[in-house]
């Protein structure tokens, strides 16, 4: 029954992926990677991740696609893509991406994982929930970095409104 | 339980089709959502590792990959913006003015 829903959950995701590489129109293709990341999102429910799995469905698919959007209705119709130059460059691309997947198979088949196993077994988090020892994880050893993040969010604001705006 | 080498695949899938978007796609849009793909596709493989040696570590370096793509995506698509309006276009083999 689990390995059914991650296998059909999984296919959704390929789908969506394969998908935004594909499809002509830029729309479609922001569409289709919606698709991804809510079918991501049912993948990190299964792997007992809730907090992950409701933060990428409202910041991914949420509002960075609704980003996404404004910009390819922004451009309209010329920001498509023009004639292609070099011939060899899809067959190029396709082979070395066989090559890394091969790759990325041939190491992930051999189960290695090095760490040693954390404190937060099923049986922890299910008695005082995802989300509270998600946070609590973050404002305890990860406090640091999730202030930094707040600075690299403001130089994004900053950075956005500077390269966007037409005269300051 | 399923394997979490069935999760490192699946994320080894998804970073490898969001690779080839990047190679083969000429317009900076798309080429962008092909990034999207990518750090999606690690998140994946975080979350499982961690889901996999019981530790929250990897759900914590997810939330802080999140914050670094919103902040990515809206420096990149200010950027496509201000070369659409100089250049007129997106795709990215026309925009060669530093080419040699």
């Amino acid at each position: 029954m689990e390995l059914a829903l991650f296998l059909s959950v999984g296919a959704i995701a390929i789908l969506g992926a394969v998908g935004v590489v594909t499809l002509r129109n830029a729309v479609h293709s922001a569409l289709s990677l919606i698709t991804n990341m809510v079918a991501l999102a049912v993948l990190f429910l299964m792997l007992n991740a809730q907090f992950v799995a409701i933060v990428q469905i409202i910041v991914y698919a949420g509002a960075v696609m609704v980003l996404f959007l404004f910009v390819i209705m922004l451009l309209g119709e010329k920001a498509q893509e023009g004639q292609e130059r070099r011939p060899g460059q899809r067959v190029f691309a396709v082979a070395l991406g066989a090559l890394l997947l091969a790759e990325i198979i041939y190491v992930a088949q051999f189960n290695l994982l090095p760490g040693l196993p954390g404190k937060a077994t099923p049986e922890v988090v299910a008695r005082s929930g995802n989300v509270q020892l998600v946070g609590r994880f973050l404002f305890s050893e990860y406090v640091f970095p999730f202030e930094v993040t707040s600075v690299l969010l403001l130089v994004a604001i900053v950075g956005a409104v500077v390269l966007a705006k037409r005269k300051l | 339980m399923i394997p979490v080498s069935y999760y490192l695949i699946l994320g080894g899938i998804l970073f490898t089709i969001g690779t080839v978007g990047i190679l083969v796609r000429r317009n900076a849009l798309i080429i962008f959502m092909s990034i999207e793909v990518m750090l999606n596709a690690v998140n994946l493989t975080f979350v499982a590792a961690g889901r996999y040696l019981n530790s929250l570590d990897g759900q914590a370096i997810v939330l802080l990959v999140l914050t670094v793509a919103a902040a990515e995506v809206a420096v990149g698509l200010a950027l496509i913006v201000a070369i659409f309006r100089g250049r007129g276009t997106t795709d990215v083999d026309e925009v060669n003015l530093l080419k040699w």
